[in-house]
């Protein structure tokens, strides 16, 4: 073999990643209620930066707009809900319609380029926000709840959603893995990287690019349509806000833009301050700027970026790797 | 000029403007696989926008491209990189955020092969044939000019070209570097792949071409036998200045 796609570092990884899944899935058993919500809370928030990552980190593609996923995946279990769907299934038939809905809108964002992509994107989420305030059952900001969830009693409430929220982070990070894996996520970076040159080389940008955004879209409303289910309620100023990106960003950038682990890292990092300064008031927010600002300006490649270069350490690696038996003998 | 009739690429009438900016005004340009054409001519003649109306980056304004008795006038470059005619960049365009391996490997995977196995090893012998081994697991960003040229090179080949088209590759080369480099495209030529070189240094060029054609405001204003170009008054007029050696 002259290309190796893993390390001694990614296969420790994965054993640690099985036993973790393990203890995470015992835990409703053990753990306190307290720890079970706040626990359901970091796995939105990785699935929520995992996602920007996708899009802005792997394609280039910096959106400001990803509240209208996260909200319209809220939104369309609200309704499917209402059409008398089990709230579980709700929640992931509302994502997938999200998904689906997103293939048109991607035919007309995804010709614009950079900034104006970023800033249209914003400018649809609040379309989305106005078109949603519309429908009766949300009543208008008033907005409403997902009642079918009283079903449950609410400690089997509890453990449903954290179970479901697992779920489907580690469904859509498994996703994401092998997407970047495949041929489409190599061409995805070098879409990123030159449209113009990958163009030349035979890769399909329009193609790439919009399988990577109907991914990005239906892993965002899922991340929507979880957070419905763990807050309950439904107004469609909060669920289109455009602090949902902004917090997308921030775990991102802090984290490790373009690196697998470090939108993972930066949702830990993210979570672990919500937890600890939330209380803070307006301080906690001045904090969260400044770090971004100065991991910005001293760690351009964020937290994982810097450990990665330091340190030579990938574990989940999504790249080639020219084995060194391959490099060494040819002097030519 | 020479009356040989080509099947590979045939482009008629060329025109190509920037609003009322004439790059290209009128040119024909035919070529196989056995050919090697050395293109040369001042600054602005449209030399690299004749090679971007070629492979498919920019649509001429008026004009027929036929490659395989089919019409290609305005398919995307993508399409005619899958079917075996490939660019380099005058300025590289690398993919700076992926290895030098990915780089290479990603023209294999999408325009040569389907399969994994064969895309690695036809990067991995582009990468070798353009002596960028040592490179192979560098980040792209972090090599320099000439190793960017080189890769733009190795990437071009691993789409596994019929005809390569090359901007300016051996700019800013030292002699014994284009001498390399003129070896590494001699033997492309011998592998059947049809060469048109764009170049500067007109003795590197010669050691490769059996045809040159000389550019000058968007015309060609004379082509055939590289020597009979390189004395030709017109292109001693317009690309020397009228006053150097013809080059021997």
């Amino acid at each position: 073999m002259s290309i190796k796609r893993s390390n001694a570092y990614s296969k420790v990884t994965i054993m640690a990643v099985m036993l973790l899944l393990m203890v995470l899935v015992i835990t409703p058993f053990t753990a306190s209620d307290n720890v079970l919500e706040r626990l359901t809370v970091l796995f939105i928030y990785i699935i929520m930066a995992a996602m920007w990552n996708t899009l802005a980190g792997f394609g280039g593609l910096v959106s400001i707009g990803q509240q209208l996923f996260f909200g319209l995946g809220a939104y369309a279990t609200i309704r499917l809900a209402h059409l008398g769907m089990p709230p579980f299934v709700a929640v992931f038939i509302a994502a997938v319609l999200v998904g689906l809905l997103s293939w048109p809108i991607s035919k007309f964002m995804l010709r614009l380029k950079a900034a104006e992509f970023g800033i249209g994107m914003w400018v649809l989420a609040s379309v989305g926000h106005l078109l949603v305030n519309l429908d009766p059952l949300i009543q208008g900001e008033t907005g409403t709840s997902l009642i079918s969830l009283n079903a449950y009693q609410i400690e089997t409430r509890r453990v449903l959603i954290y179970l479901a929220a697992l779920i489907c982070m580690s469904g859509l990070l498994i996703g994401l893995f092998y997407l970047l894996r495949s041929k489409a996520g190599i061409a995805m970076q070098a879409i990123r990287d030159n449209e113009e040159a990958a163009d030349s080389i035979g890769v399909d940008a329009q193609t790439v690019k919009k399988w990577f955004f109907i991914f990005a879209a239906f892993g965002t409303a899922v991340a929507g349509a979880l957070w419905l289910a763990q807050a309950s309620s439904f107004q469609p100023k909060t669920y289109f806000s455009v602090q949902w990106t902004a917090y997308m960003i921030f775990m991102v950038l802090v984290g490790g833009i373009g690196r697998f682990e470090g939108a993972i890292l930066g949702a830990l990092l993210f979570f672990a301050v919500e937890t600890w300064f939330a209380d803070t008031g307006v301080w906690y927010l001045v904090g969260l700027g400044a770090v971004a600002v100065l991991c910005s300006l001293f760690l351009p490649k964020g937290l994982w970026g810097a450990i990665e270069s330091r340190l030579g350490l990938r574990l989940i690696p999504v790249g080639y790797q020219v084995t060194e038996e391959t490099l060494k003998p040819i002097k030519s | 000029m020479e009356n040989i009739t080509y099947s590979q690429l045939q482009a008629t009438g060329i025109h190509k403007s920037f609003g009322r900016v004439q790059v290209l005004n009128g040119i024909d340009f035919a070529m196989d696989t056995n050919d090697a054409i050395g293109i040369v001519g001042p600054n602005g003649a449209g030399k690299s926008t004749l090679l971007s109306v070629l492979s498919g980056a920019q649509a001429p304004t008026k004009g027929e491209i036929i490659l395989n008795n089919q019409t290609i006038t305005h398919s995307p470059a993508r399409q005619r990189a899958k079917q075996g005619l490939v660019r380099t960049h005058q300025i590289p365009k690398p993919f700076s955020g992926i290895t030098v391996f990915e780089n290479v490997f990603v023209a294999a995977i999408h325009a040569a092969t389907n399969n994994r196995e064969e895309a690695y090893d036809i990067a991995l012998e582009s990468i070798k044939l353009c002596g960028m081994l040592p490179l192979a697991n560098r980040d792209a960003d972090s090599i320099g000019l000439l190793d960017r040229k080189r890769l733009e090179l190795a990437r071009a080949l691993a789409t596994q070209p019929k005809l390569l088209f090359l901007d300016e590759i051996g700019g800013g080369l030292t002699e014994a570097e284009a001498l390399a480099l003129v070896d590494t495209i001699l033997t492309l030529k011998e592998r059947g792949i049809g060469i048109v070189w764009i170049e500067h240094i007109v003795h590197i060029l010669l050691r490769v071409v059996k045809r040159l054609i000389c550019m000058d405001s968007g015309q060609i204003i004379a082509q055939g036998d590289p020597q009979a170009v390189m004395s030709d008054q017109a292109v001693i007029r317009a690309y020397m200045g009228g006053s150097i050696d013809v080059v021997g």
